[in-house]
């Protein structure tokens, strides 16, 4: 009953959001602040754990497949299905749910706090709108770049895992990757993609927006947010799956 | 003029504001006073729209919160300026980021001619050479300052201070509170201050409205508290012995 609560407030909160800009140069001077802090500063980590990642699932599938009847260039094959499909959309989200969300939710929350959501309403000034609106359009439209970077880096770690240690060779690999490549598949993890992109921006906003209390709650607040955001991707995951691929 | 007629608002259940009447005035330095818990915040946000009363009506020269649509509460909340009691500045922008944002947001100027504003509030406040600091890099009492260049940046007709020397040393506290009655009478601002602090209410109080559990327990002027026969101030206000003790003296020579 209490979930059901939180949903509808959830969607009024969008509703609020959603709104005309009151001020195009101030909306865009936010969004590329918001680009900024939420997209390219997880570039890092995004890079580094996706190369790794590639790495590490084309080696486990070499190490499985040492019967001689099973080709080499399904360790290519494999690498590509599940980066594209799963390790980039859905496992990178999850990681920028607890990295991006966790710092949407404890900014908005600490203005909440410090009356600075009071001080931008008393202007006039739509909160919502001016705070969660620019969050949501730079993950939306910069996520689809970051995954791709991480299908792309996820790909060539496992190539590299193949040439360092001569558990495959580079023909096949690519071999693998080649065979039965159908675009829909990107995609299909680029619309989960922005599906996730909204929620890792909304659900912590919601949590930091409506916190009531000090800095004790708004480390509560962020650490729930966390939590529900991945909850979120996971079974939208699932539905999003059977919907475009079943 | 700011006219609440009967004001009530609850939490969940819990009434916090019990029927609250009374009349605010152009350049004179209305005072909210009270103690902690009493109901000051509430009656503040009240007066600007952060909270909804559950009823009673509140008139700003004849605007009426309730008859107002969202578009013309806006509209009206731009010719409000507010003093947060903690500062409530923007902890992501600089000290001239946070004062030209209104301006930003709100009019259609030059950079050149928002930035000459803002260095005009800034001299008025005091407070010069600060303007790429951050809130986190400035002292209590230019925080205070900030705040109050920020809230008379696009020249409020109506002011409103929550516990403006709330956390200050009492020097800091005085030159706060003088300037707050100096920029009130000098652009003519009906001016609301909440307070709970003695010392402000001598300096500063012309119009003294005592709150005590939501109700309006006493008004008048800081000549009149010392007179008062009323128990609830008189505890309130000689709750420090000092102040006990200016009564007594006060007292006897005006007999
Ligand atoms: N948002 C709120 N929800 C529930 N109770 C509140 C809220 N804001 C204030 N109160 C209650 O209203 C009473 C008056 O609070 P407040 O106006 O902040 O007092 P003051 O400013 O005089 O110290 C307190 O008992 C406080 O707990
Ligand atoms: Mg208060």
């Amino acid at each position: 009953m209490n979930y059901l609560k939180h949903v509808g407030k959830y969607f009024i909160m969008l509703r609020q959001v959603f709104r005309k800009p009151q001020k195009w140069s101030v909306f865009q001077e936010m969004l590329f602040r918001e680009i900024e802090d939420l997209g390219l500063k997880s570039l890092g980590i995004i890079a580094f754990i996706s190369f790794f990642v590639g790495g590490v699932i084309a080696i486990q599938t070499a190490l499985n497949v040492d019967n001689p009847f099973i080709p080499k260039y399904l360790i290519g094959f494999a690498t590509k299905q599940s980066m594209i499909l799963e390790f980039a959309p859905t496992f990178m989200s999850v990681i920028l749910a607890g990295k991006v969300g966790s710092y949407i939710s404890s900014s908005i929350g600490t203005m909440r706090v410090t009356e600075q959501i009071d001080a931008l309403e008393v202007m006039g000034i739509n909160s919502l709108n001016y705070l969660v609106l620019p969050k949501i359009i730079a993950t939306v439209f910069f996520y689809p770049l970051l995954i791709s970077l991480a299908m792309f880096l996820g790909i060539l770690g496992g190539y590299f895992a193949g040439t360092l240690t001569d558990l495959f060779n580079s023909e096949d690999y690519i071999y693998g990757l080649r065979l039965d490549f159908d675009p829909y598949y990107i995609q299909y993890a680029l619309i989960k993609t922005v599906v996730f992109a909204f929620v890792i921006a909304t659900i912590p906003a919601y949590h930091g927006y409506y916190v009531k209390g000090g800095s004790l709650e708004v480390g509560r607040a962020s650490t729930q947010a966390v939590v529900w955001t991945s909850v979120v991707i996971i079974l939208l995951n699932y539905f999003l799956t059977q919907m475009l691929l079943a | 003029m700011i006219e609440v007629v009967d004001l009530y608002k609850e939490f969940k259940g819990i009434p916090v504001l019990k029927g609250i009447t009374t009349t605010f005035e152009k350049g004179v330095t209305n005072m909210i006073i009270g103690q902690s818990g009493s109901g000051k915040t509430v009656f503040l946000k009240c007066l600007v729209g952060l909270h909804i009363p559950d009823s009673g009506i509140i008139s700003f020269d004849g605007r009426k919160h309730t008859e107002l649509g969202i578009k013309e509460h806006r509209l009206l909340r731009q010719e409000i300026g507010m003093v947060f009691q903690g500062g409530a500045l923007y902890d992501s922008l600089t000290v001239e980021e946070n004062i030209m944002f209104p301006l930003k947001m709100f009019t259609d100027q030059s950079f050149e001619e928002n930035l000459d504003r803002v260095n005009f509030v800034l001299k008025r406040v005091n407070l010069e050479n600060a303007n790429k600091k951050f809130p986190a890099e400035l002292s209590g009492g230019m925080q205070k300052r900030v705040s109050i260049a920020r809230a008379i940046v696009m020249n409020p007709k109506y002011l409103f201070c929550d516990e403006p020397n709330s956390g200050l040393d009492p020097n800091t506290a005085t030159v706060i509170d003088n300037l707050i009655k100096e920029i009130t009478e000098e652009y003519q601002i009906i001016t609301v201050i909440n307070s709970h602090d003695m010392n402000s209410v001598m300096e500063i109080g012309e119009k003294i409205i005592f709150l005590k559990d939501g109700v309006k327990e006493w008004q008048g002027s800081n000549k009149e508290i010392f007179k008062t026969e009323n128990e609830a101030v008189v505890n309130f206000v000689y709750s420090s012995n000092l102040f006990r003790k200016v009564r007594e003296v006060y007292l006897k020579e005006t007999k």
